[in-house]
């Protein structure tokens, strides 16, 4: 359903991706490890739309999105995305952060934007936080919520964005739970992430990026128990 | 002895349509300086240096030469190019374009005030450009920035004192032609500072409530 075909990306004169290769499947759950700089997240960013691309393709159920006549926004309503900083908007409650896109964007009534974000509200567990500002939520909670907006519009693909990186240690755990929740419902997710344990347990293959190149690609068991590049294996040795 | 006469009732009135008249220019230099300075702050948020360079300076000029000389000089240069203004038009653009020099400003760190990454995350829920502005950007740049714009409209009211020099006859002028009469500058001069508190002390008021209201 992902088609990306020898993608580059620069910033300035900094090459952050350097040519990656890499389709991903209706209903499969890919991470993307690697160091920080390594060209991870740019990917993601590209994939929909947020970052320009200066060479090579990506197709999204044929959908060119870096083809000046496809419509972004409209493209954008098929990919949810979960970042590292949560974004909640401030100035609304867990329940107004949660209709307001399919309301304003894909037009839905008020009555129908709100039942279908205190659906998706409880689908994460913030049921009891409907009416809360993020600034009374815990990062865990403001991120679970940041998950909750992104799945009110109905996306076929989520991409979390070291969705964990920024929080205590001790909400990790929440957030990584509402992930796997997300992927046993079959969802289709790429997954920048540094927890290892999520990487190996839920993905169907995880992807090392090293220095703006796709290093190896291949099963949890195989990439984490026998990998084949010497870079893959220096990384995982430093994180285990 | 017949030029100086005591202070009469009747001279509260003619205060208080003064007061009413510093209103009136005070509230269309507001409105107007804030409408066109939204505009214009937002042209500064997108057009980076270029536009601080030429939009900016231009406005630079406007926040930093004295208000008074620039009403003196506005006033007197349209006659000279053949377009008589009267002291209530001459005043209400300049104090109009004063206002908008200092809220562009302001509305340029509001937009700026909202982070990249709260747009990116509106922006990829498939929200268009203008839809991020509207329901994003402005909701919370304005909360970031509304005691500062509370506070350009508050200096605005009071130096609308200033368009007295034109010969307009708002509450500063209005107290002079009464002290001139009576010779009782102290209270005259304390009745209208309280004009200008019960003018001003409302718009305080209501923007603390407001605030209060988007601080739960």
């Amino acid at each position: 359903m992902i088609e990306i075909k020898n993608l580059h990306k620069q910033f300035g004169n900094l090459e952050v991706l350097k040519g990656i290769d890499l389709t991903v499947n209706r209903g499969e759950v890919l991470s993307i490890i690697g160091a920080s700089g390594s060209g991870k997240s740019t990917l993601l960013y590209c994939i929909n739309g947020l970052e320009s691309i200066q060479a090579g393709d990506i197709t999204i159920d044929d959908i060119r999105v870096h083809d000046p006549k496809t419509d972004l926004n409209k493209l954008r309503q098929k990919l949810g995305m979960v970042f590292q900083q949560w974004n909640s908007f401030p100035h609304l409650t867990a329940l107004e952060n949660v209709a307001l896109a399919p309301r304003i964007v894909k037009g839905k009534s008020k009555t129908e934007a709100t039942e279908k974000a205190i659906e998706q509200l409880r689908h994460v567990g913030l049921e009891s936080k409907i009416n809360s500002y993020p600034s009374a939520l815990s990062g865990g909670q403001q991120q679970r919520l940041a998950i909750a907006r992104a799945l009110a519009m109905e996306p076929e693909v989520m991409l979390f964005d070291e969705a964990t990186s920024a929080l205590d240690p001790e909400l990790v755990g929440e957030v990584l739970d509402t992930m796997r929740m997300l992927a046993s419902e079959g969802m289709t997710m790429i997954c920048v992430t540094h927890e290892m344990s999520f990487a190996r347990d839920v993905s169907d293959r995880v992807a090392y990026f090293h220095q703006g190149i796709m290093e190896e690609i291949g099963p949890p068991e195989q990439l984490f128990n026998n990998p084949q590049s010497a870079h893959t294996r220096n990384f995982l040795s430093k994180v285990r | 002895m017949e030029m100086f006469s005591a202070l009469r009732p009747q001279d509260l009135w003619f205060l208080a349509e003064a007061a009413g008249k510093t209103l009136w220019i005070s509230t269309l230099a507001i409105s107007s300086g804030t409408l066109l300075g939204i505009l214009f702050g937002w042209v500064l948020s997108v057009s980076g240096r270029l536009g601080s360079m030429t939009l900016g300076a231009v406005l630079d000029v406007f926040r930093s030469i004295p208000l008074i000389i620039q009403l003196v000089l506005f006033y007197n240069l349209f006659p000279i190019i053949g377009i008589p203004l009267d002291p209530f038009t001459a005043g209400t653009i300049v104090l109009s374009i004063y206002t908008l020099s200092l809220v562009s400003n302001v509305v340029r760190s509001g937009i700026e005030s909202v982070s990249q990454d709260l747009r990116r995350a509106s922006r990829s829920l498939g929200m268009s450009y203008w839809q991020d502005m509207r329901h994003i950007v402005w909701p919370v740049g304005l909360r970031a920035v509304f005691p500062a714009w509370v506070g350009v409209a508050l200096s605005v009211l009071k130096d609308s004192a200033l368009v007295s020099v034109l010969g307009y006859v708002e509450l500063l002028r209005a107290s002079q032609i009464l002290i001139t009469r009576t010779q009782e500058p102290l209270i005259i001069m304390a009745i209208v500072g309280l004009f200008y508190f019960f003018l001003s002390y409302p718009i305080a008021r209501a923007a603390s409530m407001v605030e209060k209201r988007w601080q739960q």
